[in-house]
């Protein structure tokens, strides 16, 4: 195993704590699409191109979207909730 | 349950599953062993069989066509529930909210980035035959240029350029292609998704028969399918900051 890809590894593992242990919901958001950068860094360096590719566009674009998208909603309905 | 009780049981259940898990492990081939001939056949044969030059294309859309099909309609699927969970927003309910980025040089540098990244996911499905990429990834990269008319410019322009009525058609039409084209070799007389064209030269854009064709089939599916799911996000999300 190469240092890089130690290095990898381990940056993927605390990710991923991280990203468990964030309480607010945006900055989980944001910290899982930093981790998913570090999964693509991890591909990239363990030879698997076409998997960094789609991880790349995967978790740095479509999942964080789709989960603000979501968190948006829900501050939107709760705001509706409260006028009522 | 008493919380002594819990505790109790959390333990023995921890130690069993350590104890197996270290089992396991202590048991795995040392790192980059590989086992296995397929990987190595593949190789050697991807080129000669189907004069594809990116391997992991070949098992994808080729060697293992039949799997990716499952996994594009999984897309398909899930594309259309997020629209029937969410379609109370129409396209005209929202059509004539115009939500700005108020700056000029951010709308400027977006729209050439848009543009750019377009070229960039044409460039990854279109050389999915020969280097790393292919429909899947190039796909989502060519959806998300249409997101970034929105982050960077305004709704309204990407609601024009990417309504419901335009990722629809797209996805349907790349999915069903992609079943399509199973279809063509059976008619054929070949295997479903058999390749029924002819090869072309080794690492030319044109090489690998009819698994291009899939290739590009499958981007449509993908990119569709995820300007689907973008869009019924937005589209609720801005309902629902205008009260829509």
């Amino acid at each position: 195993m190469i240092p890089l890809q130690v290095v990898a590894i381990l940056f993927v593992a605390c990710g991923a704590l991280v990203v468990a242990l964030s309480r607010d919901l945006v900055r989980q958001a944001i910290v899982l699409s930093i981790y998913g950068l570090g999964l693509v860094f991890l591909f990239v360096v363990f030879q698997a191109p076409d998997v960094a590719l789609s991880a790349l566009v995967v978790s740095g674009i479509a999942y964080p979207l789709v989960l603000v998208g979501a968190i948006a909603r829900l501050r939107a309905l709760q705001k509706r909730e409260e006028s009522r | 349950m008493s919380r002594r009780v819990r505790i109790a049981l959390f333990l023995v259940s921890v130690a069993g599953v350590s104890a197996f898990l270290l089992w396991g492990l202590a048991g795995l081939p040392s790192f980059g062993d590989y086992a296995g001939p397929y990987g190595d056949l593949i190789s050697n044969l991807a080129k000669p069989q189907r004069h594809i030059a990116n391997a992991v294309t070949a098992v994808v859309f080729d060697y293992r066509g039949f799997d990716t099909m499952g996994e594009e309609l999984i897309l398909f699927g899930a594309a259309s529930s997020v629209v029937m969970l969410l379609r109370e927003t129409r396209d005209e309910d929202v059509a004539d909210i115009v939500d700005r980025v108020r700056s000029d040089a951010t709308n400027a540098l977006s729209l050439l980035a848009a543009l750019a990244v377009l070229v960039v996911g044409l460039d990854v499905v279109a050389h999915g035959l020969l280097t790393p990429g292919g429909g899947f990834q190039g796909g989502v990269v060519l959806a998300a240029a249409f997101l970034i008319v929105f982050l960077g410019v305004e709704f309204f322009a990407y609601n024009r350029l990417a309504s419901t009525s335009f990722g629809e058609p797209v996805e349907a039409f790349g999915a069903g292609g992609y079943v399509g084209l199973g279809l063509v070799s059976l008619a054929l007389g070949l295997a479903f998704l058999e390749n029924f064209m002819g090869l072309g030269t080794f690492g030319r854009l044109t090489s690998g028969g009819s698994v291009l064709l899939v290739n590009f089939s499958s981007g449509l599916a993908v990119g569709g399918g995820f300007l689907v799911i973008f869009n019924e996000f937005l589209q609720e999300n801005m309902a629902a900051r205008y009260g829509r």
